[in-house]
């Protein structure tokens, strides 16, 4: 096997260990750490069912968003939608055995890519021309957009631009990934350039700001529902507190009077 | 220090273009010494206070989800970089939500991410030196906690939780805040923020007897202490004093004379404000939240109330349950021996706009609503009672109740524009512990935003009342309305239209 096979084949294996394993830390740490107050925000949901139907606005509309800024909802929701869609679009590749006709299906999915390169394209824009959004903006937030449009952009020129690699060589070598039955990967320079910074964004995802996938499940002015009246909420390091002061209020009770 | 001088008004929310360092400077007094060492805090900024900051940091993100989720989640989107009124009102860039969260979060990138500690410049990375903690002084005290920002940001982060976080931090380093935490000295000690004793306390509430009798020829009386009422009231202690408040006070005082419901005020828990929320220590908090549920406990009431009071509010019903077991729904002992006693029938605590409400529902308060016709009023949401907390149970319930009293005792209501009331209301630009003559500055230019809405309203339709829920809305708007050509004697307590249209009965003194 060719050393650029290699290369990206352990590339891929590094970065999926990251990928799991951070994001995994992360996690538990998100779901260790204790939310000891209620904070749920306005509109806030009085019970359960509310909460699942907030983050349904939230996770597939981006309503609060959408409430915010109608240009950076547009650009930001058919970023999202986009990359959802061609995650589906790409999953033809990686499936084991015998392909899922739906998978078939998603073919029309590529077309997402134009979606996508407005969305990118419109939030790059607004890190460079709106004075407010340029001042908060790192070097890194530009450089992630950039390398999303590099990715979107070489996948285009792929599909569209008859620039195609070996599909079935690229469908191999996918599969073999998953199934630990490796393969040649088609050295096509766009090809290669196109996979490169997709493993590279796997492997920074838990130490960067692409954990706001899974951080907004945990915002608890999101997830909390907000019944602190009828229902007692206490965290555990609260109520270790607490033990000291059933002594401590037996006295101050005297003293009060 | 107040200047007079008018500013001119459009009718609607411009967002300025940003102007760096418009608002530098060296942030509100510090706290002194004594100030400190009363509420457990490092009598003055301690010599490794670099380490002791970064330690607390790692505390505090170890304590609260929302510190540790708020940090990494931000993609700087910017949609909450035109939310905040004292962005708008002061165009400095780091009164831009998420600029402000950044002085913290940078620092919090450079201890504690990977990216932070290798690739700093990166990723805005930055080290806590002088000048950092500098402008977290100075910029975590020009954030009113109101949590307008929350609300647009797609992921839920929430910047009171920062800045309370940061303000935590600094108490641990021994930099507070004069104002906010002198208050709470006094409170701790005396029961309420102005210090005011029991004697004086009693003697104010006599004073006040003596003018309903006066006005309106009916013995309604304001009790204080007296063990086996049905409801302990507590009410923010600028209610003793201070106008518009008073007027709130003297409306609860006859809402309850209408009602029958023998009431109490409490003399050693007599401030339903809690000032611990704003520097963000937990701890702080409890102690506040513990005066009353010893108060509730000695007097053995049924029932809880709070008066108008907007952080209070948030506090009583989103955080007295946890803190010390006002509330419901408990199952360990420590909150069971409180709630066993408490009238189960009623929620716990409730807010004085909820009780009014439900008895304008009954049919148990009547209005002669000609005597508010000189008044075209207007609601304004206050921020903390708006996006942390609810009344009467339905979703909205706390933008809906109050209006509902207010129209039951007024002819004239009109809503300011949309984008400015319910949860996307604008703070008054004095809350989170920021009322204090020395941010004055601050407070005019934080208004701005609300003053805005209401000059439309007041063209538009002639509005001439603001009424408000919060004691310190109400300091704030009498002090700012003037540098914005408006009446400052236009802001009112709800409770103060409900005080000037009921219809008292001769004697209902327990009523049944």
């Amino acid at each position: 096997m060719s050393l650029i096979s290699i290369f990206f084949i352990l590339f891929f294996y590094i970065s999926a260990l990251i990928f799991i394993l951070g994001v995994s830390y992360k996690l538990v740490q998100y779901w260790n750490t204790p939310a000891p107050l209620k904070i749920p925000i306005a509109p806030s949901a009085l019970d359960t069912k509310g909460v699942i139907l907030r983050f349904i606005r939230e996770i597939f509309l981006f309503s609060s968003l959408f409430k915010a800024n109608k240009w950076t909802w547009l650009f930001g929701w058919s970023f999202h939608l986009a990359l959802v869609l061609l995650f589906f679009r790409h999953l033809v590749y990686f499936w084991p055995g015998e392909v899922p006709l739906i998978l078939y299906k998603t073919e029309p999915f590529k077309y997402a890519a134009y979606p996508l390169i407005f969305g990118l394209t419109g939030l790059l824009s607004r890190r460079i021309f709106v004075d407010r959004v340029r001042y908060i903006s790192s070097p890194s937030d530009y450089l992630m957009l950039l390398v999303l449009i590099f990715i979107a952009s070489t996948g285009m020129v792929m599909t569209f631009a008859n620039h195609h690699p070996n599909l079935l060589m690229v469908k191999n070598f996918a599969e073999g990934l998953i199934t630990l039955n490796w393969s040649e990967l088609p050295r096509e320079f766009i090809f290669l350039a196109h996979i490169f910074p997709v493993f590279c964004l796997i492997s920074i995802f838990p130490i960067s700001k692409l954990l706001h996938a899974p951080g907004i499940f945990f915002s608890p002015t999101f997830n909390q529902v907000d019944n602190a009246r009828k229902k007692r909420h206490i965290s555990d390091w609260a109520s270790k507190n607490e033990d000291g002061l059933k002594i401590d209020l037996e006295n101050n009770n005297e003293e009060v009077k | 220090m107040s200047s007079n001088k008018q500013i001119k008004l459009s009718t609607y929310v411009e967002t300025p273009p940003i102007d760096r360092g418009s608002m530098a400077g060296d942030g509100p007094f510090k706290a002194t010494a004594e100030i400190q060492k009363n509420l457990g805090f490092p009598a003055e900024k301690v010599d490794n206070w670099q380490q002791v900051a970064i330690d607390k940091m790692a505390e505090t993100k170890s304590k609260y989800r929302s510190v540790q989720v708020f940090l990494d989640a931000c993609v700087k989107c910017g949609a909450c970089t035109d939310k905040c009124h004292y962005y708008l009102g002061t165009a400095d860039p780091k009164n831009m939500p998420v600029a402000r969260q950044d002085l913290f979060r940078s620092v919090y990138r450079r201890h504690f991410t990977f990216a932070g500690k290798y690739f700093p410049k990166l990723v805005g990375a930055k080290d806590l030196d002088e000048d950092m903690l500098d402008d977290w002084y100075n910029y975590f005290h020009q954030c009113s906690q109101c949590r307008r920002c929350a609300v647009y940001c797609p992921s839920g982060i929430d910047t009171a939780e920062i800045s309370m976080a940061a303000r935590e931090v600094m108490n641990a380093i021994g930099v507070g805040q004069k104002y906010s935490n002198q208050i709470l000295g006094k409170v701790n000690k005396i029961g309420n923020n102005l210090g005011m004793p029991e004697p004086a306390l009693r003697d104010t509430l006599m004073d006040l007897e003596e003018e309903i009798k006066d006005d309106t020829g009916v013995d309604v009386k304001l009790p204080i202490d007296i063990k086996n009422s049905e409801v302990l009231m507590v009410s923010p202690s600028a209610d003793f004093f201070a106008e518009p408040h008073i007027d709130g006070l003297i409306g609860y005082a006859k809402v309850f004379h209408e009602s029958g419901v023998s009431w109490t005020l409490s003399s050693y828990a007599s401030e339903a404000a809690n000032f611990g929320m704003f520097i963000g220590s937990y701890d702080v908090m409890r102690e506040g939240a513990l005066r009353i549920r010893r108060a509730a406990l000695d007097l053995n009431v049924k029932r809880v109330i709070v008066g108008e009071c907007g952080h209070a509010w948030r506090v009583a019903y989103s955080f007295w349950n946890t803190l010390s077991g006002i509330g419901g729904g408990a199952e360990d002992e420590y909150a069971l021996k409180l709630q066993k006693q408490l009238d189960s029938n009623y929620p716990q605590p409730q807010h004085m706009i909820e009780f009014t409400y439900d008895l304008i529902k009954s049919h148990q308060l009547s209005f002669d609503k000609s005597k508010n016709d000189h008044r075209v009023v207007t609601f304004h949401d206050s921020c903390n009672v708006a996006r942390g907390s609810n009344m009467g149970d339905i979703s909205n319930g706390q933008f809906i109740l109050p209006r509902e009293v207010i129209k039951a005792a007024c002819n004239n209501f009109i809503d300011m524009p949309k984008n400015t009331i319910k949860s996307s209301t604008f703070c008054c630009g004095g809350g989170g512990g920021l009322l204090t003559d020395d941010l004055i500055d601050l407070r005019v230019k934080g208004a701005k935003p609300r003053m805005h809405a209401l000059k439309k309203s007041e063209q538009e339709s002639g509005v001439n009342t603001l009424a408000a829920i919060c004691a310190i809305c109400k300091s704030q708007f009498s002090k700012v309305l003037p540098h914005y050509d408006f009446d400052p004697y236009m802001v009112v307590s709800v409770h103060q239209l409900v005080s000037d249209a009921i219809i008292l009965s001769e004697n209902s003194e327990q009523k049944d």
